[in-house]
């Protein structure tokens, strides 16, 4: 067994002494002596319970009662069952609006900030701090009381002599742009993450281009666009994932049901209801799975586009 | 008037445009939450249909009220449990992050490429995955209304800052472990005496995040936590905003005020560090 371990390292056609295979093993010990930690919490929390979501995805499972194998009845069930399209078409719609826009508004306040003044430090912060307040319950009810009938936005709204008195969470049909700005108002993560990339965009390739005669929005599309695009990729995954995932603010927005008329119903808050008010731990484990069938779609179609559109600069050496 | 005059002239206009704009969007985006803290000390009837952002007179009776709850369990419960849960929590979290993240970045185990795949996949891995088996596992034993599923997963890492610090210890010359490894030193006594000090900024980035994810959490406490006494402020906050039950918004707002007051103070401590543990990080490719 010895052999066929050293055969993937890279002095393999030595063999080794005694005192090497020992170092070796040694590496190794220690090795798993640091990611223990991980690698037992990725085992209890990860792996078993994925294990077991899968099983369950093909039972009748209400906790009382032991699960009973039922085959593909679950994700028949969802075939037909409205609530779980309506989910599905309210996450799709909710995520492919804000996540652009998130991202867009996050590129363009980079941008802005990506100079050197003095006051940038203080206007980041003041740019970053719905972001960071903004996942708490307190911002989603405040959010919820914004948007009523008789809620600041309206009242704005009529005091620049738009008279508006509907109820934005009211209204099945503006219920879900609550959600939406509410989203893009968070845009200070992505930002920060644009800005680390923004600054690390060498900086004589702006001067050669300047040289050159490069206008700002030459050296914007030739320059910045495309050393960012890395950045922009990962941003994009990341946010697409939270964004089919997203669960308090809908909770808390919607009154905990998706209302109104199910216009907030998001896929995980359907889950959730299905899970822990009518203890359908099978359906929902089921629709968990088709979760992670549509997040891995997904990201393997950017994945696959991103050979056409993300730049990466061959790196020597390092 | 000479170029140099127009030059400066155009610049200053420039600048001045620049601050205007970046200052008249840092208002609306600060807004809803200036308008919280104010409503806080305003009267019910002043909140409705009043976007005003200056309360006619300053009511901190509501605060009063607010912090009472319902009488029997005040906000200052909700406040410890909270502060209990994410102190914990975060501590855990970052603690063995740096721990793995120095496992994964500089002994050459072997499976070392195998895990950190691995724990890359859970990162994209939603929770509602694991949220329904993980619910009936501390169900079977017996967690349920404790603290323990909240905290006990962390102490195993959490994904994100692993591949943080892992990125940022890269970034660390290797001769500085050598250098210690001739001074007679072990792998612990290289990961605490080297490695851990010169990671402060991904650190602190850490502790940033998990502190205000923790604080913020609501999914969690709302699946493990049914009694009352438990709550965290963010399922009060819930609870006392019930839309089925007449709401005393001033007092709602004057408590949901008080709860960002924590990691905004975090936040403003830490906030240098935190463009810097990510620039760091090399997310760029």
């Amino acid at each position: 067994m010895g052999k066929k371990q050293s055969g993937a390292l890279s002095n393999a056609s030595l063999p080794l002494t005694r005192g090497a295979r020992r170092a070796r093993l040694m590496t190794s010990v220690s090795g798993y002596a640091f990611i223990s930690p991980w690698l037992i919490g990725f085992l209890a929390f990860s792996v078993i319970p994925i294990l077991f979501s899968l099983y369950y995805s093909f039972t009748q499972y209400d906790i009382l009662a032991s699960p009973v194998f039922n085959g593909l009845a679950n994700f028949k069930r969802m075939s037909s069952d409205t609530l779980f399209w309506q989910s599905l078409k309210v996450t799709f719609f909710y995520a492919f609006v804000s996540v652009p826009l998130r991202l867009v508004f996050a590129f363009f306040v980079a941008m802005l900030f990506n100079r050197g003044t003095r006051a940038i430090r203080f206007y980041q912060m003041i740019y970053y701090l719905p972001s960071i307040v903004g996942g708490s319950i307190a911002i989603a009810v405040m959010w919820r009381r914004l948007f009523m009938a008789d809620g600041a936005i309206n009242a704005f709204l009529n005091a620049i002599g738009i008279p508006a008195s509907t109820s934005w969470i009211g209204n099945p049909d503006t219920a879900i742009w609550t959600l939406i700005i509410l989203a893009v108002w968070q845009f200070g993560s992505s930002m920060l993450i644009f800005l680390a990339g923004l600054r690390q965009v060498p900086k004589d390739y702006y001067e050669a281009a300047e040289i050159d005669g490069a206008g700002r929005v030459k050296r914007f599309v030739h320059i910045t666009l495309p050393q960012m695009t890395p950045v922009i990729f990962f941003n994009l995954i990341m946010q697409l994932i939270n964004g089919f995932t997203v669960f308090t603010q809908a909770f808390v927005v919607s009154g905990g049901m998706g209302d109104p008329l199910n216009s907030t119903l998001v896929y995980a808050l359907y889950l959730y209801q299905r899970a822990f008010k009518y203890y359908e731990m099978g359906y929902s484990s089921a629709m968990a799975w088709i979760l992670v069938l549509i997040i891995g779609v997904m990201t393997a179609i950017i994945f696959k586009t991103s050979d056409n559109w993300v730049f990466y600069e061959t790196k020597e050496g390092k | 008037m000479d170029a140099h005059t127009k030059r400066i002239i155009k610049v200053n206009t420039e600048k001045f445009i620049f601050h205007a704009v970046v200052i008249l969007l840092g208002f609306i985006m600060l807004y809803p939450i200036l308008w919280m803290i104010s409503n806080s000390f305003k009267t019910s009837a002043e909140i409705f249909g009043n976007s005003s952002l200056i309360p006619q007179s300053l009511r901190w009776d509501n605060y009063v009220r607010g912090w009472k709850f319902n009488n029997a369990i005040t906000f200052g419960t909700f406040f410890k449990n909270s502060l209990f849960y994410t102190v914990v929590a975060t501590f855990g979290a970052v603690m063995s992050s740096a721990i793995v993240a120095y496992g994964f970045a500089r002994i050459p185990f072997k499976g070392r490429s195998f895990w950190y795949a691995c724990m890359f996949v859970t990162l994209m891995l939603p929770y509602q995955v694991v949220m329904v088996p993980q619910f009936i596992i501390f169900h079977r034993i017996g967690w349920v209304n404790t603290f323990l599923p909240l905290i006990v997963p962390h102490f195993g890492g959490v994904g994100f800052f692993i591949f943080l610090m892992v990125q940022f210890i890269r970034q660390i010359p290797m001769e500085l472990d050598n250098a210690a490894k001739i001074d007679g030193c072990n792998r612990p006594m290289i990961f605490s005496y080297v490695v851990f000090p010169l990671i402060k900024p991904s650190l602190i980035t850490a502790v940033i995040f998990s502190f205000y994810w923790r604080w913020d959490d609501f999914l969690g406490p709302l699946l493990y936590l049914n009694r009352p006494r438990q709550f965290t402020v963010s399922l009060a906050l819930r609870m006392f905003s019930d839309p089925q039950s007449s709401t005393d918004w001033p007092a709602i707002f004057s408590m949901g005020t008080l709860s960002l007051i924590p990691v905004v103070l975090v936040f403003i401590i830490f906030q240098k560090y935190i463009v810097e543990g990510m620039v760091t990080t090399g997310i760029k490719g």
